[in-house]
């Protein structure tokens, strides 16, 4: 239920195929003495008891502040993600100066990257951008793309599951074989060949707009059918479930009982997996900004940043690890997050 | 058995005839949607500063000007036939099977690709027995001790290793232990037949890397599938019949939950053959994921599609390996 590409992990972990998903009596015949709790209230209770995941929702809240309030963060330090600051960098090596003001004899650098007051994070060896700016900036690239690729994987993969486990036959044969076909794609080779034969200016887009535009459109594209497996499996149970035969003996149409008795009850599955849809979708942003093919410089990326760590990484270590972290804190923040709402939801688990 | 083994032959094959069909797509139809020009799809693949004889030779050669169809016959053909492309008087022969040639390079993009294969065969192979050992040796004994020190302390270095990009890992092996404490070399490629310790020495750093992320995703589902098979009323059974755990747990519980790793690992180590990408980007190692990311720089269009087109080979070989394996894994499949 998860694949890797080239390294880079795109699904979440341990989805499974079918349905072990909250299955709403279950769960509230499963809380004793709490028949007028709802189940997302059941599930909220169990999730403010698991403190690892709810470290990670508070990342995750933070993440999302920080990349909404990037502009004024870096008002505040007075260092625009874009801004020069060659004199506190060693003009021969590139290596960040330990004291700018007090050159002495001889080449001092800071391994540390000039991290201080100023610079909280350090600087850029080379041009000496304010990493921190970067950073800050790069949570807004890199939780945009992967918010809107996960969104159109959601609706693709809900429309196509529900279409295949309502109507099963041939048409659910086609879809789940589509399915097997869509995670067998070489995708980072699929991703580095679209990016290299669409030209700018395509679909009215240029630039950045353009980029962001097919990076949503490759990882939505072939993302989708984690989601539309999930949403198949439930699909086939809950149209054998009585309240479906109901409304179907009280002749309603396929129309009202896919979007009115089923959908509704996909809405929490959904959200729950798209939580863990997003930290793969991270991954794979930086990765494709890794390799040169995502956004373009110099607007600041996570994986733009390791690129470009890779040049540098002997006369600056610290730039290694301050973008490298971002994207490690964010993904483990959404996965930890992930995990603890897929448990809340289950009805297996302990209450 | 006869019957299970021809529909999964029968499947790769529609699966290969798929992936071949939305890679040319890929490469044929999209620039067209995307409003290049038939020229402009041309030049990308003519090479740097082509003359305009040169632009208009290369849409005849290619037949861009044709209805997709005949041109994706012509595609298909130039990978059983062979191609040849023609240039005023020159003629280029790209020998069957033709995934293209270079105009920059001057090269066919098949040899290019067999040449740079030990590379990535030796990652990727070094690296799938890593983890798959690893990670399902971790995860039978997370979960039969379960709740233990271990089991805690594995299963949190293993959700680490899920948000540990190999990109990231990577960069702080060569910045840390490699350049900054000198531990070890710069990781690199040797031939196994020229120096088999040394080859096992320059990929060592590389097959961690990749292993690690891999091995903690099989450990995680390890451990779940065994957690579940260990709580099936045959194992009770087992047990209740005076067998020994060693018994219990690695004959009768590790059988039913490898069934499903072998599946992923057959699709993992597809993707991984068909070009480890990130690994061998931030180890220069020249294997074919590299090829294919230098391509880029320098529009190389025919060396992508040739990349891409076999790695897709690869996942679909591998998945038909897995099929036709899979009944040795779970004999249920034989009686089906």
């Amino acid at each position: 239920m998860r694949r890797v590409i080239g390294g880079c992990v795109t699904t979440p972990m341990d989805a499974p195929e079918s349905s072990q998903y909250a299955d709403p009596e279950a769960v509230a015949a499963g809380a004793r003495g709490a028949e007028n709790r709802s189940l997302r209230q059941i599930a909220w209770q169990r999730f403010r008891r698991d403190k690892v995941g709810m470290a990670g929702g508070i990342v995750v809240v933070l993440l999302v502040l920080a990349a909404l309030l990037a502009p004024l963060l870096t008002a505040w330090f007075g260092h625009p993600p874009t801004q020069f600051n060659q004199h506190l960098i060693d003009p021969l090596t590139g290596g960040v100066l330990r004291d700018p003001d007090n050159p002495g004899p001889g080449v001092d650098l800071d391994p540390w990257g000039g991290i201080g007051a100023q610079h909280p994070l350090g600087v850029e060896p080379v041009n000496g951008r304010d990493l921190f700016s970067r950073v800050v900036h790069g949570a807004r690239t890199s939780l945009l793309v992967a918010t809107v690729a996960t969104v159109v994987c959601v609706a693709i993969g809900t429309v196509l599951g529900m279409t295949a486990g309502y109507f099963g036959g041939w048409v659910d044969t086609v879809i789940s074989r589509a399915m097997d076909i869509f995670l067998a794609f070489p995708l980072l080779l699929f991703a580095i060949a679209l990016v290299g034969v669409i030209p700018d200016g395509a679909f009215g887009l240029t630039g950045n707009g353009l980029r962001i535009g097919v990076l949503v459109f490759i990882i939505g594209f072939f993302n989708w059918p984690y989601i539309g497996r999930i949403v198949r499996g439930q699909t086939l149970t809950l149209k054998e479930r009585e309240f479906v035969e109901a409304a179907r003996s009280l002749g309603a149409g396929s129309a009202h009982i896919v979007f009115r008795e089923i959908l509704p009850n996909l809405v929490t599955p959904i959200l729950v997996y798209s939580t863990l849809l997003i930290p793969t979708n991270i991954l794979f942003e930086a990765a494709l900004s890794f390799l040169g093919v995502g956004i373009n410089p110099p607007t600041p990326t996570w994986g733009g940043m390791l690129e470009n760590a890779l040049r540098f990484y002997t006369i600056a270590p610290h730039f290694v690890i301050v973008p490298g972290l971002a994207v490690f804190v964010t993904v483990l923040a959404f996965n930890l997050f992930g995990d603890g709402l897929r448990d809340a939801f289950d009805p297996r688990s302990s209450d | 058995m006869l019957s299970y083994i021809l529909r999964r032959l029968g499947a790769g094959l529609l699966l290969l005839a798929v992936v071949t069909m939305v890679t040319f797509a890929i490469f044929y139809v999209v620039p067209r949607w995307a409003g290049r020009s038939v020229e402009q799809l041309a030049t990308m693949y003519v090479g740097r500063a082509p003359t305009a004889e040169a632009i208009a030779a290369t849409v005849e050669r290619l037949g861009l000007d044709r209805p997709v169809v005949v041109q994706f016959g012509e595609f298909v053909r130039g990978i059983f036939l062979g191609a040849e492309y023609r240039f005023g008087r020159e003629t280029i022969e790209c020998s069957a099977p033709c995934l293209g040639y270079s105009f920059q390079t001057y090269q066919e993009v098949f040899p290019e690709i067999v040449a740079r294969l030990p590379v990535t065969v030796s990652l990727a192979v070094g690296a799938g027995i890593l983890w798959l050992v690893g990670g399902i040796a971790v995860g039978v004994v997370s979960a039969v001790w379960k709740g233990s020190l271990f089991d805690r302390a594995a299963m949190a270095i293993a959700l680490t290793g899920v948000s540990l990009p190999v990109f990231f890992t990577g960069l702080l092996i060569l910045a840390f232990p490699v350049h900054s404490w000198g531990w070890f070399d710069t990781p690199r490629y040797v031939p196994f037949t020229e120096d088999p310790w040394g080859w096992a020495e320059g990929m060592f750093l590389p097959w961690i890397t990749l292993a690690f992320l891999h091995a903690a995703m099989y450990a995680r589902q390890t451990r779940a599938g065994m957690l579940e098979v260990l709580g099936e009323d045959y194992i009770r059974t087992a047990r209740a019949k005076g067998l020994n755990e060693r018994s219990v747990v690695l004959k009768h519980a590790l059988r039913p939950t490898l069934t499903p790793i072998v599946t992923i690992f057959g699709l993992d180590l597809g993707l991984v053959l068909g070009g480890a990408v990130l690994t061998e980007q931030v180890f220069s190692l020249n294997g074919i994921g590299r090829y294919a990311v230098s391509a880029i720089t320098q529009s190389d269009l025919p060396v992508i599609l040739g990349v891409t087109l076999f790695g897709a080979v690869f996942i679909v070989v591998c998945n038909l390996l897995v099929d036709l394996l899979y009944p040795l894994v779970d004999p249920r499949v034989r009686i089906r």
